[in-house]
């Protein structure tokens, strides 16, 4: 029986599993599907803003307590672009919408790039492989970044205009999908796609898993890893601005408070994934997106509990998480 | 490395006394509300970070969750001054049911993440405090949700409570302070923070902190010769969540008020974080230094930045930063500068000045 499971994916099924005994809690199964879209959707998005966190702490032995920063600027700035061109978002041609929010995107992952190159330089190349200094320096850099928002954008929620074409919900039958969830989803896929692709089938890739695995060795075969670490840390804070960005145009309403929301959850998530595998990452994001529908839909208070419970659960059984990159 | 022949460690030991004897006269000394409401939330504070700062300055560790502990002990005795009345019964039995939950808590993610790394335990930790902040938030029925509880403290510290009375049968008067139930409950404050303090003191001069230590400097030699860390280190986590508790059931008792603003917001755990970096890690002194300069600039730095805001209006982004809502900002970024340049914060750096031959 084990052997089996092990055949068909091992601990990769626990989503499915999941999905199964929600499925079985729930009943009614125009419900269930359209909870299951959400709870994907929903982890692919925080699959966005956690890859990055787990990547650099994987390659560089680094926390990067702020890493929600990027996740409340990607979110603001993507919300400024879009309100700027509210113009082209209520155009009746589709190509100025698909333009707009591209733009909103791309906006995002510039900001987070730039932002990423300068938090790695001033803020934590000069407390490498010091743990308590890094928790404490990235946690006042979080401080700072918060205080930049609510300064730059007040404290109000703001709405974030969603481009026409993303509006709605696809109906089949008595199921309703929303677009947004689809395309959120879609992404989250050919992100995690390219991430697979470019770890698993690049000489870059390659580079960066042999220097997550013996970083001196990499080193006295020649390689500058010190570039292969800031460019893994702009990538990383791109990807969360990103993952901000879409959970702005999913939760259409935002506040200064998003990152600090999300980043619960985002360390929920890397913790249960395991920290350094994109792979444990988007397992453990989809698993926590499902979970927290599913409770939030059968006992909403228990919404954020449920998350803690899966974690406690996962690191008794596991407690290096589901898979952890190879130390 | 020794500290008691610098000149520093006597000024900082100096200025220590000079604290405890500020605090000790406040009321006489500052004969206003706002200032004793001060000097009391400096008392509880000092507390709240020294029992961090046994966590963080003597054995690396770094925890979000102690916010957390202080509201148990906070909500403990709030919640049952509320539901019995007043009276001291439901004080102790609070704290008492406070320390408990914190115990068990404190028990069941140290044995859970602190066998794993560092930087497991803060992540936990932090994941764990935000639930207890949304339990709080969502049981209303007992909790009072987001309002939170408005109580009445035992009777002693009723500000109508006459502690001694004159000829006339009136409050009597020393040196102008009137001596009702305000006054006993500021002293209840002072005198609890005080113990809790010097009990503190006592275990870092003890052999235990001596271990802790050795386990700071370096954990793997700490094993080696035969301590067994991670006992130590839970031990410490269980003693750090027992003294935040204790302070929180003080804090609510001086209140009369708990919520999640004042109990156990994310923002008082970066008040601590800030108050044990400034004042500086793994000495007694620092925690005392940087809750005294920290709660002193939470109430009168707001007022000097909107004088400044006001003076720069004409210039475009200067007022939003000085903003007096913004003073986080500033202290952020005094918070990452010291930790790059004085790691050792204000007591550390000094203690290692004038090191005598």
């Amino acid at each position: 029986m084990i052997g089996l499971i092990g055949k068909l994916g091992g601990v990769n099924l626990l989503p499915v599993a999941v999905m199964l005994v929600g499925l079985v809690l729930i009943g009614a199964p125009s419900s269930w599907v359209t909870l299951t879209v959400a709870g994907l959707a929903m982890g692919m998005m925080v699959f966005l803003m956690a890859s990055g966190l787990s990547l650099v702490f994987g390659l560089m032995d680094v926390l990067n307590f702020g890493h929600s920063a990027f996740v409340s600027f990607g979110a603001f700035v993507a919300a400024s672009v879009l309100a700027g061109l509210s113009g082209w978002l209520s155009a009746p041609s589709v190509l100025l919408n698909v333009a707009a929010l591209a733009l909103a995107l791309i906006a995002a992952l510039a900001f987070g790039l730039a932002a990423g190159l300068f938090f790695e330089r001033v803020i934590i190349k000069p407390v490498y492989k010091d743990h308590l200094r890094q928790i404490l320096i990235t946690m006042g850099a979080l401080i700072v970044s918060e205080q930049i928002i609510l300064a730059l954008w007040g404290g109000t929620p703001i709405t974030v205009h969603r481009p026409a074409f993303l509006e709605g919900a696809w109906i089949i039958g008595d199921v309703s999908i929303e677009i947004y969830r689809g395309f959120a989803f879609a992404l989250g896929l050919i992100v995690f796609a390219a991430l697979y692709v470019m770890l698993n089938r690049t000489r870059l890739g390659l580079l960066i898993r042999a220097g997550v695995e013996n970083r001196e060795m990499v080193e006295a075969l020649g390689f500058r890893i010190d570039r292969l670490f800031v460019g893994v840390f702009m990538l990383g804070s791109a990807l969360a601005a990103l993952g901000g960005a879409m959970w702005a145009g999913y939760q259409t309403l935002i506040t200064p408070a998003l990152g600090g929301e999300m980043m619960i959850v985002v360390f929920i998530v890397v913790i249960i994934g395991g920290l350094g595998s994109i792979e444990g990452t988007l397992l453990g994001a989809l698993m926590v997106g499902l979970i927290s529908n599913y409770v939030g839909f059968l006992a909403p208070k228990l919404a954020l509990a449920s998350n803690m419970i899966l974690m406690m659960a996962i690191l008794m059984w596991r407690p290096s998480g589901l898979r952890p990159a190879v130390k | 490395m020794t500290t008691t022949s610098t000149y520093g460690s006597i000024a900082v030991k100096l200025m220590v006394l000079l604290i405890a004897a500020a605090l000790l006269f406040a009321p006489f000394l500052f004969q206003d509300v706002r200032s004793v409401e001060v000097a009391a939330r400096i008392c509880i504070f000092i507390v709240l970070v020294a029992s961090y700062d046994l966590l963080i300055g003597y054995t690396g560790i770094v925890s979000f969750a102690h916010t957390m502990f202080f509201g148990f002990g906070a909500y403990g005795a709030a919640i049952l001054l509320k539901q019995m009345g007043p009276g001291w019964g439901p004080v102790v039995l609070g704290g008492l049911a406070g320390i408990a939950l914190s115990l068990v808590i404190a028990v069941a993610i140290g044995l859970l993440s602190l066998r794993v790394k560092a930087i497991f335990f803060a992540m936990i930790t932090l994941a764990a405090a935000s639930v207890a902040l949304v339990l709080a938030s969502q049981l209303s029925h007992l909790t009072g949700g987001e309002d939170g509880i408005t109580y009445s403290a035992p009777d002693l510290f009723k500000p109508a409570t006459k502690l001694l009375v004159d000829a006339d049968g009136k409050v009597m008067k020393i040196a102008g302070v009137r001596m009702n139930g305000k006054i006993a409950a500021y002293y209840f404050v002072f005198a609890s923070s005080a113990v809790l303090f010097a009990l503190m003191l006592r275990l870092v001069g003890s052999p235990l902190g001596t271990v802790l230590k050795a386990i700071r400097e370096n954990e793997a030699r700490a094993e080696a010769i035969g301590y067994r860390v991670v006992a130590y280190r839970t031990f410490v986590f269980c003693i750090s969540a027992v003294v935040a508790s204790l302070a929180g059931t003080i804090y609510a008792v001086w209140l009369k008020y708990t919520g999640p603003e004042t109990a156990l917001s994310f923002d008082i755990m970066i008040d601590i974080l800030l108050m044990v970096v400034i004042g500086g890690m793994g000495t007694m002194w620092g925690p005392v230094i940087g809750a005294t300069l920290l709660v002193i600039a939470q109430y009168y730095l707001r007022d000097l930045m909107g004088v400044a805001a006001e003076a720069v209006s004409s210039v475009p982004v200067l007022p939003e930063l000085l903003n007096p809502d913004r003073w986080l900002f500033w202290l952020g970024i005094l918070f990452i500068l010291l930790v790059y340049f004085f790691p050792k914060g204000i007591a550390g750096t000094a203690m290692e000045k004038g090191v005598r031959q």
